[in-house]
């Protein structure tokens, strides 16, 4: 495999026709090519490819954050070409720093995901569906043409679909259809509003085109064309995300989702709402964002609430974990639609941080069901006796998804909430009622979870394998070094978004309050 | 066929055929005949002749798909004369043959390549069928070259009556072919219905095309949009009604809502292949004349025919996609997500832009190969006796036939138009015209009606991805115990090249790059009117 990442960072070298970030997007799905031709009774042969695929794209993914420039706010890495030209559709990626944590994150998720559950049919196409996962993930991110980012945004439904259908637990027929059906009713909207808003670009600037950038600094579309194309976005990111009320696939999907299925599922397919929002919401529609931006805001504080309550009534452990992800997900949304600095700048983070600890646990729980065979929280407990390693471990990982300072939780939390604060008062206020109720039900789930005297088969149980613990390393100390450190990372998403605000200023009559923004600058100086 | 054609054309013509001096008749004059301007109906008419001569003069039975091969070479012929008519109009500008009866543009040579298609796929399907079902014979290859050389002069015609000539030609085989399975009850039960309610539609079709003429004065097509741009219609009471019928007849031949009731019955009972073929290259056909009539002739009252298109359009998308849900039949399943199809296909009409008309025939040429495909996978699931098409049937698929799963996945995904299938790229063209045009409100019903088919075609890819029902589970309906002893499915060699070619389009004309060509030629096809 190295032989492959050797030859895509030469020939990335020798011009722009071939970039690094195009082998980023190709890799993993000629992986799955590679995958699919192999004998099917190879299971071993079959782990080493998919993971040394895997893996070699988290080389390359480690290699595009080392050589990205901080500090630059505009998209590198561009690669563009001609794809459709009927249509004016281009082959259009870059990264800038609201997309480059997003790839990286999802580069490091899917080898963790690919290795840290035990599958038990089935390996090959288990495996070659996770690559197809991967590179669809890693187009939605990258693209900037409207179309091309619909076309992964579709894609990767059907790997999902599979992996869930496939080797998902007993209602995965149901909860399969109820995920692909959903998603596909947000995109309906979303594919008539791209080509609405290309064809009324054209109709202004006599130029048909998908180009995200070039239709955003026109800003050809306004008034309310731009606020129902604007509804017309939200509604397939707000599916995603997913905002309240249209989230009721999530619990379904993620319970009955097989573990990589969940950890992916949390850990990046998430994103792609909260993403969509702010690439193509606030950046094609600023006008729109801002004016539209309370309905937003409400429905992300409702999503806080609702799903920090539903989730402390779960039964089930893996149903409380996707509940706290509905109520985690309003945050962003929030951070996103508070339109300062520091509150998208913790959102991008918060994406970031939310996909590794609620990834860590979905593992974790997968874990607890490989031993238990149930994931109802009744039928556990005491488990910190014969699982001593696990339990500190789940601590951690529920320490850094409640928020607790040092850990990577706390850093987004505190920045959306203090951003949103300036801008949107109330809002703000009633978000911060979630980061007390995400510490009631975690810590109860804990409680009930791991303390006590274990009865029965609880007493038994192994503690974490080697394998498991090696998997769970990336994860804790990427947790660990986020809370204590996160300046890295902020200082590439953060120019990135003062741009954006910037664009948002420049095309509304919306304006930073300049408070937020001397506030900023201190945040990050007390970080270091 | 030729002199028929040629003896129409001369009643045709205007100016009144001169009587010479001297009394008695002269020589017959017929208008000069540009052959090569027909050649691919020709070779399909010719190849059926052969055959079917052969087999009335040699006894001896000839090889394991001898027939089929000679299908294939023939349709190989007619796609080569295509090639070769698509060079000739690069060079020349489109023009009208045998007295204007017989248009000569890009648009019928993209017809020609269709119908070419979906014969060749019919005769591939047919071959391992036609033993299986113990039915061998030339008849079915030449019915269907017949009826494909009949979808052809529907494509090319210029003239309402060569429209309706080249409608009854197609549609006449068909009814031989529907009940061709003679062992079946339904076989013949499809081609009853299928043959009282074409005969009532092409009434429709005859009584629009009379009023039309009576409006107007000419049948021939581009003489009626000569008039209709020339003249002012005052009293337009005849001809809008002349144009409702003739919706009515083609609406019926593509299967639209509500003229779309023989549809389910009929693909249903009807040998699969045949199915197939109806599904592809009978739609194809009476989409040509479609288009070409309204697009084309009745441009300038584009107004008047929009709404109906437009409510056309939307009663297949959805009752087409609502109606699949509840079906138990894979078979009869697959009619009603055709009957949407032709929802996705009037999009691009009611657009009537050369954006939408464009979307229409690459959707044509997309979902011709994506439904034969489905097609055939059922044909080799249905096992002898062509009966057991149930969704359970369909159980298990992937552990029997892996690779047969994984094509009938890459099809349904493409119907329901999944990315990087050639069905998406269809549905997006076609959507494009719409939302280009502003219809907004169509563009997003079908969408919508996407997403509810994507709930049928699901259903279906789970059913292959579950374990089969055991003997004992399954109800006495279901014949599934018929093979329950067999695990594996004889896929025939010619069926199997069937499923390489359309499985191999669907995606290659997915892929954004690679579908451009195809796009293209959709595109001049439409430019070249």
């Amino acid at each position: 495999m190295n032989a492959t990442v050797l030859a895509a960072i030469a020939e990335e070298g020798a011009g722009p026709a071939f970039s690094l970030l195009t082998a980023l997007v190709i890799l993993p799905a000629i992986g799955a090519l590679l995958v699919a031709v192999l004998p099917r009774r190879q299971e071993s042969l079959v782990k080493l490819a998919g993971l040394g695929v895997m893996l070699s794209t988290a080389v390359l993914v480690v290699i595009l954050a080392v050589s990205f420039k901080s500090g630059a706010d505009g998209f590198q890495f561009l690669s563009q070409h001609a794809w459709i030209p009927d249509l004016g559709v281009q082959w259009k990626i870059g990264v800038d720093g609201i997309s480059l944590w997003l790839v990286v994150l999802t580069g490091i998720l899917f080898p963790i995901a690919l290795i840290g559950p035990t599958v038990h049919k089935d390996v090959k196409s288990y495996t070659a569906w996770l690559l197809l996962l991967e590179s669809a993930c890693l187009g939605v991110f990258v693209s900037l043409d409207l179309l091309v980012f619909f076309l992964f945004f579709e894609l990767v439904l059907v790997p999902m679909y599979f992996l869930i259908a496939g080797w998902g637990y007993d209602n995965r027929q149901y909860a399969s259809l109820k995920f692909f059906l959903y998603t596909l009713f947000g995109s309906a909207f979303l594919l008539v509003g791209i080509a609405a808003l290309a064809f009324l670009h054209q109709r202004a600037t006599g130029n048909l085109t998908f180009d995200v950038e070039q239709i955003a600094e026109t800003q050809a579309v306004v008034g309310n064309t731009a606020r129902w194309l604007f509804l017309a976005f939200s509604i397939a990111f707000a599916v995603k995300v997913p905002l309240f009320p249209v989230h009721t696939w999530l619990p379904d999907a993620h319970t009955e989702a097989p573990t990589a299925g969940s950890v992916i599922l949390a850990g990046v397919l998430l994103k792609l709402g909260t993403y969509g929002f702010l690439r193509f919401g606030l950046y094609l529609f600023p006008d729109a964002a801002v004016d539209l931006a309370p309905l937003l805001l409400t429905l992300a504080v409702i999503g806080i609430v609702y799903g920090a309550v539903v989730a402390a009534m779960q039964k089930d452990l893996k149903r409380l974990v996707a509940y706290s992800s509905v109520a985690h997900l309003g945050f962003i949304v929030l951070g996103t639609f508070a339109f300062t600095n520091q509150a998208i700048t913790g959102g991008v983070l918060q994406m970031v941080n939310h996909g590794i600890s609620t990834g860590a646990l979905f593992l974790l729980v997968g874990m607890i069901y490989e031993r238990r065979h149930t994931r109802q929280i009744a039928e556990l407990g005491g488990l910190q006796k014969p699982a001593p390693v696990l339990a500190a471990v789940f601590t951690v990982v529920m320490l850094s998804s409640l928020g607790l300072p040092l850990l990577n939780g706390f850093v987004g939390e505190f920045l959306i909430l203090t951003g949103t604060f300036v801008t949107h008062r109330w809002w703000a206020v009633v978000g911060s009622l979630g980061v007390i109720l995400a510490a009631v039900y975690l810590l109860w789930a804990y409680q009930r979870v791991f303390h006590g005297e274990p009865d029965g088969d609880n007493a038994t149980i192994p503690d974490m394998t080697w394998r498991e613990r090696g998997v769970m390393v990336p994860l804790l100390f990427l947790i660990v070094a986020l809370g204590v450190y996160p300046k890295p990372v902020l200082d590439r998403i953060e120019p990135s978004v003062t741009r954006l605000i910037a664009h948002v200023e420049q095309h509304t009559e919306f304006e930073e309050p300049a408070v937020s923004r001397a506030e900023g600058a201190a945040v990050e100086e007390g970080d270091e | 066929m030729i002199p028929f054609l040629a003896l129409l054309a001369q009643l045709g013509q205007a100016e009144p055929v001169p009587v010479p001096e001297g009394g008695g008749l002269g020589p017959l004059r017929t208008p000069p005949m540009a052959y090569a301007d027909i050649g691919p109906m020709i070779a399909l008419t010719v190849g059926a002749l052969v055959l079917l001569t052969y087999a009335a003069l040699v006894r001896r039975k000839p090889g394991r798909g001898v027939y089929a091969l000679f299908t294939l070479l023939t349709c190989a012929v007619a796609l080569g004369a295509s090639a070769w008519l698509w060079l000739d109009l690069g060079k020349k500008a489109p023009r009208f043959a045998f007295a204007n009866m017989i248009a000569v543009d890009g648009f019928a040579v993209f017809f020609y390549v269709v119908i070419a298609i979906a014969v060749a796929l019919a005769a591939l399907l047919a071959d391992g069928y036609l033993r299986r079902e113990r039915l061998d014979g030339p008849e079915f290859y030449v019915l269907a070259l017949l009826s494909g050389a009949g979808g052809m002069l529907m494509a090319s015609a210029n003239d309402l009556i060569v429209v309706f000539l080249g409608l009854e030609t197609l549609t006449i085989s068909l009814f031989v072919l529907a009940g061709f399975h003679r062992r079946r009850a339904q076989s013949g039960e499809a081609a009853m219905k299928y043959f009282v309610l074409a005969a009532f539609s092409s009434a429709f079709l005859l009584y629009g095309i009379a009023l039309v003429y009576g409006a107007t004065g000419t049948t021939n097509l581009a003489g009626i949009a000569t008039w209709l741009a020339e003249n002012v219609v005052v009293d337009s009471g005849v001809l809008l009604a002349g144009i409702a019928l003739l919706l009515v007849g083609f609406g019926f031949k593509v299967a639209a809502v509500p003229f779309h009731t023989w549809t389910p019955d009929v693909y249903e009972g009807s040998p699969t292949p045949v199915t197939a073929f109806m599904a592809g290259a009978s739609k194809a056909a009476g989409f040509a004349a479609f288009l070409r009539v309204f697009f084309s002739t009745f441009h300038t009252v584009n107004l008047d025919w929009k709404p109906l298109v437009w409510t056309l359009a939307v009663l297949s998308l959805v009752v087409g996609s609502v109606l699949a849900i509840v079906q138990r039949d894979v078979k009869r399943m697959l009619a009603y997500s055709s009957i949407s199809h032709a929802g996705y296909v009037l999009i691009g009409l009611e657009a009537a832009s050369d954006r939408g008309i464009a979307g229409s025939l690459f959707y044509l040429l997309a979902y011709t190969f994506m439904v034969m495909g489905s097609f055939a996978i059922v044909t080799i699931v249905s096992r002898r006796g062509d009966n057991a098409t149930s969704l359970d049937d369909f159980r298990g698929l992937s552990e029997r036939r892996p690779a047969l799963a994984l094509a009938m996945t890459i099809l349904l995904m493409a119907q329901a138009g999944v990315p990087f299938t050639s069905g998406f790229l269809a549905k997006f063209h076609v959507i494009a015209a719409a939302v280009e045009q502003e219809s907004y409100a169509l563009a997003l019903i079908a969408m919508l009606a996407a997403v509810v088919a994507a709930f049928f075609y699901l259903r279906l890819v789970l059913a292959m991805y579950s374990p089969a029902l055991d003997a004992d589970d399954v109800a006495g309906e279901s014949t599934a115990v018929e093979g329950a002893g067999d695990t594996r499915l004889p896929v025939p060699f010619s069926a199997a090249l069937a499923l390489v070619a359309t499985v191999g389009f669907t995606l290659l004309a997915g892929f954004p790059v690679a579908s451009g060509p195809f796009f293209e030629f959709a595109r001049e096809a439409t430019l070249l009117f």
